[in-house]
């Protein structure tokens, strides 16, 4: 495996109200890792993942995702990065509650500008792969918190993503769908995807190679088992 | 697919994020079907402002094609003949000759002449007070006046053969009813002039020519005889052949009075409808405004909703921008919705008005009509005002940070 998926160095996020929630955090993950950060709430993980997500921008210094230079970067380029190479997992599931779990998988691809056949196609493939093949017609409300977040994984997946970014996707559900969760993130990721999942619980962190630690906006452990 | 061939594709693929137009429409259906009440309420309001303007343009284009058909029925061949005045304001009188000229004139169907019996008034007994008139006036005409000016009998029959040796009178429309006559039966008599005189017959409405309506009409012998009129028209009314009459309207002055052309007026009945029936064309503007005050209403109404959308969809518009959406891709999305929305109002308000239009001429008993551009224009208008009315929501959708929306 070649590259590096994400790579931050001394990146700072201070919000509106001198609100520091990153103070010069540097990072690499190469592609294909499989980390957990975890850390307290407002230990900055959720920020740190939004910022390796392209969602936000740091206050300082830079940032390289799937190989460009975030910072740099226009509105449309990284919409373009997050559209074919990054798959968001959230801790809401937000899904859409008026469309089937089918539809729901396939607008995780709209933004590729892929035509609706075939994004249902990948959509019914990534339902299967997560084990709700006989759910795919299911709308949201029907479905149980466990099922919930494995669709919004299926819609993570279905383009297959270079990076697959968790934002505490067991945070909604039991201990025991929340493993079950997990453990289909694991196997996701396994063909070569680079997987970041941010979590609070230590159990879950533990299933993970590497795992980041974090405090207060920085850095205090970086520990592969 | 090994690991690494994936990986390699991955980096291959065109990095740029896509919203093809076919699929924004349904993305944008999509918000609308997911919120049906309220996308309903919504777009109610524009459909009342468009419903109120197209039964405006409807009614307007309704009662112009009635009058239209109504000229078409009695033709724009008839001309009219009276005396004009003088230079110097004098009133002018036809020639008795005029009648026989005009009837020796080519491409003339045919005419009648009316004179008038100045002096003799119309009353239902001799004891109504003499100044009582009820603007009824009293004309000799010939016998065939109903057909030459389009109009049918009421009641009765015209003045016929008997007229010519007895007193024997025939009612406008109007006159008849200021007499409080509705129908010809058994011995009605009239006091016209100090002489009874029998009703044979009441006219219909002469839509052409509407002062024969107030007028009761004798023979002319029988006019000469009793009231001493003078064998000169008061009028005359001509039909031309309908290929025809401009030429024969050229004609007609000289014809009438050779000598003196410019002392004769003629004109074309039928052209004052015509410009009654244009100006019916122009639809009232205090009811178009009304029309657009219900329009801003809605359109105020559908940026509201759309505002209040954004807000309640932060969940959703994070989701977008972290699945690839653009800041264009989402404010696209909202401005397509807000004009889909104002559209399908659009439609909703030219049927309603449509339907308005359609109780208006059942019930007046008029051609229904909606003008052709009503049908483009009212969706289309409201798909712009929509567009409008969601560029500021859209705007701030776009503006909003997708962690923030995330985190709602």
């Amino acid at each position: 495996m070649s590259g590096v998926a994400v790579r931050l160095e001394e990146v700072a996020k201070i919000y509106p109200g001198d609100v520091p929630a990153l103070r010069g955090v540097t990072v690499d993950v190469p592609s294909g890792d499989q980390v957990a950060i975890l850390g307290p709430s407002g230990s900055g993980k959720t920020t740190m993942l939004t910022i390796m997500g392209t969602l936000e921008r740091p206050t300082s210094g830079s940032v390289q995702v799937a190989d460009r230079d975030v910072v740099k970067a226009s509105d449309a380029e990284l919409a373009g990065l997050r559209a074919h190479q990054i798959g968001f997992v959230f801790q809401a599931f937000h899904l859409q509650d008026g469309m089937t779990a089918l539809d729901n998988v396939a607008l995780g691809m709209l933004y590729t500008g892929a035509p609706l056949r075939q994004r249902r196609e990948a959509a019914s493939v990534a339902l299967e792969r997560v084990g709700l093949a006989a759910r795919m017609s299911h709308k949201p409300q029907q479905l149980s918190g466990g099922e919930r977040q494995r669709v919004a994984i299926a819609r993570a997946i279905a383009k297959r993503p270079l990076i697959i970014l968790a934002d505490e996707p067991t945070g909604n559900l039991d201990s025991k769908s929340g493993s079950e969760v997990v453990s289909v993130l694991h196997r996701m990721a396994a063909d070569g995807a680079t997987l970041i999942l941010v979590t609070h619980n230590e159990h879950i962190a533990h299933s993970f190679a590497r795992r980041i630690e974090m405090r207060d906006g920085e850095i205090v452990e970086d520990a592969r088992s | 697919m090994s690991a690494a061939s994936a990986a390699v594709g991955r980096t291959e693929r065109l990095e740029t994020a896509r919203l093809p137009p076919n699929e924004l429409f349904g993305v944008a259906l999509q918000g609308l079907r997911t919120r049906r009440l309220r996308a309903w309420l919504s777009a109610l309001g524009i459909a009342i402002g468009i419903g109120a303007m197209v039964a405006v343009v409807g009614v307007s284009a309704s009662s112009q094609a009635n009058l239209l058909a109504t000229i078409d029925a009695l033709g724009t061949n008839l001309l009219t003949v009276a005396p004009g005045t003088s230079f110097l304001g004098a009133n002018e009188v036809l020639p008795d000759t005029a009648v026989p000229m005009i009837d020796h004139m080519q491409n003339v169907d045919s005419d009648v002449a009316v004179y008038q019996v100045s002096g003799a008034n119309v009353y239902r007994t001799p004891y109504v007070p003499v100044e009582q008139t009820g603007g009824i006036g009293v004309d000799a005409a010939g016998d065939n006046l109903p057909q030459v000016v389009g109009t049918s009998m009421a009641s009765g029959h015209f003045l016929g053969a008997v007229s010519n040796s007895y007193p024997e009178a025939v009612l406008g429309a109007q006159a008849a009813s200021v007499l409080q006559i509705e129908h010809v039966g058994g011995r009605l008599l009239v006091s016209l002039g100090s002489t009874w005189f029998t009703v044979v017959g009441i006219l219909k409405p002469a839509i052409l020519d509407s002062t024969l309506d107030s007028t009761v009409f004798i023979s002319l012998p029988v006019a000469e005889r009793l009231f001493q009129v003078q064998p000169n028209p008061s009028e005359i009314y001509v039909r031309a052949n309908v290929n025809d009459v401009n030429q024969v309207a050229n004609l007609l002055a000289p014809t009438a009075d050779p000598q003196d052309a410019s002392g004769v007026d003629v004109s074309r009945p039928s052209d004052a409808l015509e410009a009654r029936a244009a100006a019916k064309g122009q639809f009232t503007t205090l009811l178009l405004g009304l029309g657009a005050v219900a329009l801003l209403v809605g359109a105020i109404g559908i940026a509201n909703i759309m505002v209040i959308s954004v807000l309640e969809r932060r969940g959703e518009i994070g989701l977008r921008r972290a699945l690839g959406a653009t800041r264009r891709h989402i404010s696209i999305q909202f401005l397509t919705e807000s004009a889909l929305l104002a559209a399908l109002g659009g439609v909703a308000g030219l049927i309603l008005g449509a339907g308005a239009t359609e109780v208006y001429s059942l019930a007046k008993n008029e051609p229904f009509v909606v003008p052709l551009y009503a049908l483009i224009a009212a969706p289309a208008a409201g798909f712009v005002i929509g567009a409008l009315a969601g560029l500021y929501p859209a705007a701030k959708a776009a503006r909003l940070s997708p962690t923030e929306a995330l985190r709602a």
